[in-house]
């Protein structure tokens, strides 16, 4: 099994004995297994305590003797949890389609196009990335409090929402990738008379989807467990997201340890399976948006 | 173009200018007249010790954090590459600690390191070592949270190395072999050379990321003070605790401009140092 198809190649091209490999990928695999126990089990126990009941969750026992999943029901009848995680799912989402349509969109046009002013305007967003958030924030708020948006409904999701919108970091990263698409392409699209915004969208866009994926999970990540600002900004429970519900769940409702690993471990598994499934990609992304530099 | 160039002329330059200005003033959020006080909140800058606190402990969880986070991903990284079947299985394994919700992996943290019966206390009297109090000893807790942030960024990290590693061309690997080259003469030599973009990006988002350290250190503590005697207290966390705490607005954006004057000089020093040009 752990036989791999370079180790069957050497044993007839090369003289090295193929038993080294082996013994190099078994040790491989068990610092690996090693490893991964270790990091997991703060992750696995969060899972098997809110699998415990109430009377079992203070002995310390590493499965829960009579499983139950009395936690997730409560989570979701008994508190605010389904609001939480719509209004978190609203704010990654509109976040993520606006990141990912805006910056691919600048990216593209700092790559393929010249204009006067070009890389003033490339180095200029680039350079925000070294303004720490803590120096935004305080005029953010006073500028949202100012206009009144705390307490309604577009108004308090729009104050969660905007600094988010268009992200450097994004541009930056599709601009390298868009950089390497050839020209010649999009000369070609341009002869058969398609629109500019046509061959962005239906040449360039295409060709940079493991980039757009890696870009995506990311932003959605991101703003799915953010916490700072809109832990500031959301006056009203109804406003709050999932990590700022959970978080003052805990003042108001006294230590409910189960109920928070519940509603952790439901927040945990779609972005988990998301980069299960889209892991190839995002790697792939992340090389071939120019990272080796 | 002209939608992006408003958004980070509104979103991000005006409000930098805006906590410039404030930074001169007596702000307050609740109060009506803001008096202009020109440099005093620099001056009281100076002379308070919980801000010397916040940046001693912030330069500690940088210096602790970023070295321990590279490291250890590329360790899990190379060894990733190591091998073939499982290795999604793998992946995803450890990056689950990068979408753990932070609030969580605070919680069960504290759980693990409890004083009295924590599991790693158990672990550590099986091996016949005193239990440590962990979180809250003064000496003890600033490590014990550097370690959940390490813990929680590791995934990243390794998704970041494999990257890396997996743009460096296999021909370099086979000619060094057939030029009879050992494992480690290749690590040295072509590995870590070739990486140097990618560890440089590390180093240098690591950096920004530690200097900015807030969630975590607030979940862990349930307040905005700090940990045990102050001792865990961050840059950011200060400014919180005087812009929303206290309303102190002016004084915490005084703090702000001098967080963002040493991430620029730390970050440019680092890109001017870091960077080696490797051209292959």
């Amino acid at each position: 099994m752990t036989v791999t198809q370079n180790s069957e190649i050497s044993t007839t091209s090369l003289p090295k004995p193929p038993k080294r490999r082996d013994y190099k990928t078994v040790l491989a695999y068990l610092f690996l297994t090693v490893g991964a126990i270790v990091t997991l089990f703060p992750f696995a126990w969060m899972i098997l305590t809110s699998l415990k009941s109430f009377q079992e969750l203070f002995n310390l026992g590493f499965w829960p003797e009579s499983p139950t999943l009395a936690n997730y029901s409560q989570v979701i009848t008994q508190t605010k949890f389904l609001t939480w995680f719509g209004n978190s799912l609203l704010i990654a989402g509109v976040t993520t389609l606006s990141v990912l349509f805006f910056d691919s969109l600048v990216g593209y046009t700092l790559a393929k196009f010249e204009f006067p002013g070009k890389n003033i305007v490339f180095i200029l967003m680039l350079s925000t990335l070294m303004i720490p958030t803590e120096m935004l924030i305080i005029p953010w708020f006073v500028g949202v409090t100012d206009i009144h948006l705390l307490n309604s409904t577009p108004g308090a999701y729009f104050s969660i929402i905007f600094p988010g919108l268009i992200s450097a970091f994004g541009v930056f990263l599709m601009r390298q990738f868009f950089e390497s698409l050839p020209n010649d392409l999009i000369e070609a699209a341009r002869i058969d008379g398609m629109s500019e915004f046509g061959i962005f969208w239906r040449i360039a866009l295409p060709l940079v989807r493991p980039a757009l994926a890696s870009l995506a999970i990311f932003t959605f990540l991101g703003n799915w467990n953010a916490f700072l600002w809109p832990l500031i900004v959301i006056q009203k429970p109804e406003f709050r997201t999932l990590p700022v519900g959970t978080a003052l769940f805990n003042g108001e409702a006294g230590t409910q340890w189960g109920l928070i690993m519940a509603a952790s471990s439901l927040a945990v598994i779609p972005v988990l399976l998301v980069f299960a499934f889209f892991q190839k990609q995002i790697i792939e992304g992340i090389v071939l948006t120019g990272l080796k530099g | 173009m002209a939608i992006p160039l408003i958004f980070f002329l509104v979103v991000r330059f005006l409000p930098t200018f805006v906590a410039l200005r404030l930074s001169l003033y007596d702000w307050n959020i609740l109060k009506e007249v803001q008096p202009y006080v020109g440099g005093k909140n620099y001056s009281r800058l100076i002379q308070d010790g919980i801000f010397g606190k916040a940046l001693v402990n912030t330069a500690l969880y940088t210096i602790i954090g970023v070295p321990a986070q590279i490291v250890i991903g590329l360790i899990v990284a190379l060894l990733l590459g190591k091998i073939r079947a499982l290795q999604g299985v793998f992946r995803a394994l450890y990056f689950a600690p990068y979408v753990t919700p932070i609030v969580a992996a605070a919680w069960v943290w504290q759980w693990l390191f409890s004083p009295q019966f924590g599991p790693v206390n158990t672990f550590l009297i099986w091996l016949h070592i005193p239990p440590q109090s962990f979180l809250t000893s003064p000496s003890q807790a600033l490590a014990t949270t550097a370690a959940l942030v390490v813990w929680q960024n590791l995934g990243f990290q390794v998704v970041l190395f494999l990257a890396g590693l997996a743009a460096i061309p296999s021909t370099f690997y086979e000619a060094a072999e057939i030029d009879g080259a050992s494992g480690s003469q290749s690590f040295w030599k072509i590995t870590l050379p070739l990486l140097n973009p990618t560890i440089v990006f590390s180093v240098v988002t690591g950096t920004i990321s530690y200097l900015q350290l807030f969630t975590q250190v607030v979940n862990l503590n349930f307040t905005d003070q700090g940990g045990p005697l102050g001792s865990t207290m961050t840059v950011a966390l200060y400014i919180y605790q005087m812009a929303f705490g206290r309303f102190q607005t002016g004084y915490a954006s005084a703090i702000t401009v001098v967080l963002f004057a040493i991430i620029l000089v730390i970050t440019l020093l680092q890109l001017r140092f870091l960077t080696k040009r490797v051209n292959y």
